[in-house]
């Protein structure tokens, strides 16, 4: 009897391993494909022969990609729209996570409950974007900053974590003279990297990819994200791709090549951090867990 | 008399302002910091509120919401006679209620199985890997579909043709519209509705698998008396979470995987008060639709909410305040 369960064991395990390991493929597996396909000669992805190491190694997709000025433009404006937005949003949310998490200050039960309403209620789409166009925000890179500065769930994330430091270490300072101000940048912050680092990364990921404010924001090319401009390659007719990107390298390529080559562009920073910092990622949601 | 009772009260009010202006010296930064947030939330998550009212009004960009003319419940008759409001209407429901069906069991299994892997460093490979497609825009995922997927050149269409079999145009045929809308949402989130499972899983005493092991329990009996029970709580929440976002949609996914071969069921709320407000500037009109959503959207978050607390479960609305 014991025999029998134990290799019954032995082969759910087995079947398990292999399960999960086919299952790490699909999700990994679109990725290679894509750069398999981006670095190939078309012939050999026209005959169905590229399947995980590309075959005629070129790199003109990635040339004809890369020698487009108006793609350069967005890839500038992306970084700089990550960047500053994620130090606004860092600034603005542990403005709030600190007071809001301080005993015995009044009104702040009310005030949180009014903030943690808008994450179940809001004035929705076309509202805001009135509310962006009177502020005169249209075509602006405040409108794609401002509107969601703060986001709520992760605000909710850093307000659990400044509850766990000790009330003491405050205590001591404010002993010794330091304002609340001081408090907050000398002391909570240092303590806090570990929080902070996950808010940063994931106000990163989500100024990174960015789509619906671009797409109803912003006006001008010279200000398209990296995603909206993703998106108009890939929804080009095939013709007009080839022909919008006059440059001599693209007689060897086609809208594949072009598509996925871009796709990998636009995922590269994603792909690249996500291995080292990954931990950061995860936190997130073991911290906040139910209440996204 | 009456000169004691006065001297009192003006005893009483002066200690009072005095209590309040050394409460104030003693936090008015903390004020100072919270000014900056709390405009931000006013001005961007309370004025948009204000703005609803032009669901009621025939808005009129020019003179502002304040002004224009009211027209009771003109504007919401208008959206309930629109046939393709109602087909938005039904898409949401039938992509939620599908994904919610198919999708809602398999991060479950997923969490089970991986739970079953003993080596450390494995699970942990394998979870770090299904996370991963979370944290990839959808407009990226759009792009991998298109290279999997286009006909001529996309790998699953090459394959088939070589099988001797007809090309699929996948994106736009209905039926394998939706299927691509289901797999690449499950193949995006499995890994990460996964979590939540797999911290519940850790809190199963493992005790009870060793108990249930002298008493010469296989695997899928111990699975089901006591690691099931054991995040049956999880379980529940989850659903009744699911439930109240039924009316919620994301604008992401329907709107790259959608063209005009497939409106009839990929048209969704999310996608139908962007094309109404933004593209026809039908403002009235599609803020109506919103607040509509809204509406159903905050009703059903509060039932779950309440039937959650029934089921003797922490709210939604805590903010994370024990």
């Amino acid at each position: 009897m014991n025999q029998r369960l134990a290799s019954g064991n032995k082969a759910f395990q087995i079947v398990n391993y292999s399960l999960m390991f086919i299952l790490c493929l699909v999700f990994i597996y679109p990725f290679i494909y894509t750069l398999a396909v981006s670095l190939s000669d078309a012939k050999y992805i026209l005959n169905g022969s590229v399947f995980v190491i590309p075959k005629g190694l070129n790199f003109s997709a990635y040339r004809a990609v890369l020698s487009d000025t108006s793609l350069i433009h967005s890839l500038l404006f992306t970084i700089i729209l990550t960047v500053l937005g994620v130090a606004a949003s860092i600034v603005m949310t542990t403005l709030a996570a600190y007071p809001l998490t301080r005993k015995g200050l009044k009104g702040t039960g009310i005030i949180l409950r009014l903030i943690v309403f808008t994450m179940y209620f809001n004035g929705g789409l076309i509202p805001t974007y009135l509310l962006i166009k009177n502020l005169g925000l249209i075509d602006t890179m405040g409108a794609l900053i401002f509107p969601d500065v703060i986001q709520t769930f992760l605000l909710i994330i850093m307000m659990s974590y400044f509850r766990s430091i000790p009330v003491e270490l405050e205590e001591a300072a404010k002993v010794e003279g330091c304002s609340e101000f001081g408090i907050l940048w000398r002391i909570i912050v240092p303590l806090s990297k570990p929080v902070i680092a996950t808010l940063v990364i994931y106000y990163a990921v989500s100024y990174w990819n960015m789509f619906q404010q671009a797409l109803m924001y912003i006006q001008s090319p010279s200000k398209y994200t990296l995603q909206i401009k993703l998106y108009q390659v890939l929804n080009v007719f095939q013709q007009d791709l080839t022909n919008s990107l006059d440059t001599e390298s693209v007689k060897a390529v086609i809208p594949e090549n072009l598509k996925s080559a871009m796709v990998l562009v636009t995922s590269l920073p994603i792909l690249v951090v996500y291995p080292w910092l990954q931990k950061y990622f995860i936190k997130g949601v073991t911290i906040g867990a139910i209440k996204g | 008399m009456s000169l004691n009772i006065e001297v009192a009260k003006t005893d009483y009010q002066k200690q009072q302002r005095a209590r309040l202006k050394g409460y104030w010296r003693n936090n008015y930064q903390y004020y100072l910091m919270l000014l900056p947030p709390v405009l931000f939330y006013i001005i961007f998550k309370y004025l948009p509120m204000y703005g609803l009212l032009i669901a009621f009004k025939d808005y009129n960009f020019m003179i502002g919401v304040f002004k224009s003319p009211w027209v009771g419940l003109d504007v919401f008759k208008e959206v309930f006679l629109d046939h393709s409001f109602w087909m938005a209407f039904y898409n949401t429901i039938r992509l939620n209620l599908l994904t919610l069906i198919i999708g809602f069991p398999i991060p479950i299994i997923f969490a089970l199985l991986l739970n079953e892997i003993n080596h450390r460093g494995y699970q942990r490979l394998i979870q770090t890997i299904s996370y991963l497609p979370h944290f990839i825009s959808w407009v990226i995922v759009y792009g991998l579909i298109l290279v999997f997927l286009t006909p001529h050149t996309g790998i699953i269409n090459i394959l088939l043709k070589s099988l001797g079999l007809t090309e699929i145009n996948f994106l736009f045929n209905k039926g394998w519209w939706l299927f691509v809308y289901f797999a690449s949402f499950i193949w995006k989130e499995i890994g990460w509705s996964a979590i939540i499972y797999l911290a519940a899983l850790t809190a199963v005493d493992p005790q009870l698998y060793e108990a249930a092991a002298i008493d010469g329990a296989g695997k899928f009996k111990s699975v089901w008396h006591i690691t099931l029970p054991g995040i049956k709580n999880t379980i529940i929440i989850m659903l009744l979470l699911n439930i109240g976002k039924m009316m919620t949609i994301g604008f992401d996914q329907p709107f790259n995987l959608q063209n005009v071969m497939v409106n009839d069921v990929s048209s969704v709320l999310s996608t139908y008060i962007y094309d109404m407000g933004l593209i026809r500037a039908r403002f009235s009109f599609s803020t109506a639709v919103g607040l509509f959503q809204s509406v159903i959207n905050f009703s059903l978050l509060l039932g779950a909410d309440w039937f959650a607390k029934l089921l003797g479960e922490e709210g939604f609305f805590g903010g994370g305040r024990q």
